[in-house]
């Protein structure tokens, strides 16, 4: 666990999906800057732990204290536009790579120009500023992944949660994108929540590791601990692979 | 074969010597159609919106009867239309039956359950999680409603110009609540429907070849539009 104050915290928080609970959270929490990393197989419920936290799916009970406060329903969507969120398909708009990097600031009241500047910014940080006049529709899907990257980033979120974001790419791209993934997160100061099924991004990037399994957390620590100590045979897959490099 | 020739040489005839008669068809014609798609968009694309985001008892069933309008028989729509204008109907005290306003409304009944259910289907069609990604963002309703809407917009292009020709092609409710008056209610339709009753098939040609030249250049300029829309 980081010694910095908590971000956000959860505390018992359970959400139901299609009459069955797939998520029970006595308690959670990230620090500020913190990097944690969430694996588990299918079914697991990291996406809905995602989904909980940035409060897109209903909760049946808990609360989500951001900063301190506890975000009411009123207040999700200022809650939102404090974190970013990115999803394992890039989900780009119809148009340009610089307008779909520039609408998060578009939705939060930025002029055209200022947004464009910033997108503009946020895409030579992730190496595509190259790109920026292009269909969204057009890109490889490692491009596309390092738009919907900075998209999020343009929006210089306190908290980004990222749900298996690279797992539809090859493993050279996968390991590039990392990499780069983690300078920026660590030269930014975000925190961030990874689901994640890949070793590569659990293992290079990430603080602290959370295990889970039927919706619950079953094993958290240093990623170093939980791979010593596998909780079980999920766990244990991790002990046995091997992290390639970049190089 | 010399009939259809005749009739194309009457075209052209007609067009350049910019006949009064059928130029106040054409643009009537024009008016009322581009009002009734305009009416059947500001219907049609809010709740095809409403019913492909939420979800309530009954839904399926709006649905159900939203796609089996989108082949409503024009002369059903006429008939109800007719029955609710008439004297003694429920909107009777409007005095619309056999204008202009009437003809609007029953094309607005033919033409909104096909932009309902084009946004229906165009809206249902973005990836699943595409709204979740716009919420996350930050986005409020009003937000995310515009960016889907946004992003669906070539095939609610699709919508008007089904919308459009679903309706300036109509005869059938036309006939029965504009009654083909001369100078106040006839449209290109129903003016080649009294021509070919009359025989004068070389005019009804005319018509027809007018009516197929503004479907096409309406369409052509909404296509125009479509295409350049995507970004290179």
């Amino acid at each position: 666990m980081s010694k910095k104050p908590p971000l956000l915290q959860v505390e018992g928080m359970q959400i139901r999906r299609g009459g069955v609970q797939v998520l029970d959270l006595p308690g959670f929490s990230i620090a500020s800057e913190e990097k944690v990393a969430v694996i588990g197989p299918n079914g697991a419920s990291k996406s809905s732990l995602l989904l909980g936290l940035a409060c897109l799916i209903r909760r049946e009970c808990g609360a989500i204290i951001f900063q301190g406060k506890e975000v009411t329903a009123r207040e999700e969507t200022a809650f939102r536009r404090q974190i970013a969120m990115v999803f394992q398909e890039p989900l780009l708009f119809d148009t340009t790579v610089l307008d779909n990097v520039a609408e998060g600031l578009r939705i939060r009241g930025h002029g055209r120009r200022e947004a464009r500047e910033t997108a503009m910014k946020c895409l030579e940080l992730f190496k595509v500023g190259q790109l920026a006049s292009r269909s969204a529709h057009k890109l490889s899907g490692g491009e596309a992944q390092r738009v919907s990257l900075a998209r999020a980033f343009a929006v210089k979120p306190k908290l980004i949660l990222m749900d298996e974001p690279f797992s539809s790419l090859d493993l050279p791209t996968r390991i590039v994108l990392t990499e780069d993934l983690g300078r920026i997160l660590h030269e930014s100061g975000t925190a961030a929540l990874i689901a994640t099924h890949d070793r590569i991004e659990a293992l290079r990037v990430v603080d602290r590791l959370v295990v889970m399994d039927g919706g619950v957390i079953v094993q958290e620590g240093k990623p170093h601990e939980v791979i010593a100590n596998p909780v079980n045979s999920f766990v244990a897959a991790f002990k046995r692979t091997t992290v390639p490099t970049a190089n | 074969m010399e009939l259809i020739l005749d009739g194309i040489g009457r075209t052209i005839a007609l067009i350049f010597t910019l006949d009064r008669e059928v130029l106040t068809v054409t643009l009537l014609s024009f008016k009322i159609s581009g009002c009734a798609t305009l009416a059947s968009l500001i219907i049609g694309i809010p709740t095809g919106v409403f019913l492909a985001l939420s979800d309530f008892p009954g839904r399926r069933l709006i649905v159900s009867v939203v796609n089996t309008g989108m082949g409503l028989p024009p002369v059903v729509v006429g008939l109800f239309v007719t029955i609710s204008l008439w004297r003694n109907g429920p909107l009777g005290l409007l005095e619309m039956l056999y204008t202009p306003s009437a003809m609007i409304l029953a094309q607005s009944v033919i033409a909104a359950p096909i932009v309902t259910g084009i946004t229906i289907a165009a809206i249902q069609n973005l990836p699943s999680n595409l709204k979740l990604q716009v919420r996350a963002m930050g986005a409020t309703k009003l937000q995310t409603i515009w960016i889907l809407v946004r992003e669906s917009r070539l095939p609610l292009l699709a919508a008007v110009m089904a919308g459009f020709g679903g309706v300036i092609s109509e005869v059938g409710a036309s006939i029965m609540v504009g009654g083909n008056i001369k100078g106040q209610t006839r449209v290109l339709t129903t003016a080649t429907v009294m021509e070919t009753g009359k025989g004068n098939f070389e005019t009804a040609i005319a018509l027809s070849l007018i009516l197929l030249l503004l479907a096409f250049g309406v369409n052509y300029l909404l296509t125009v539009i479509q295409q350049r829309e995507r970004p290179r």
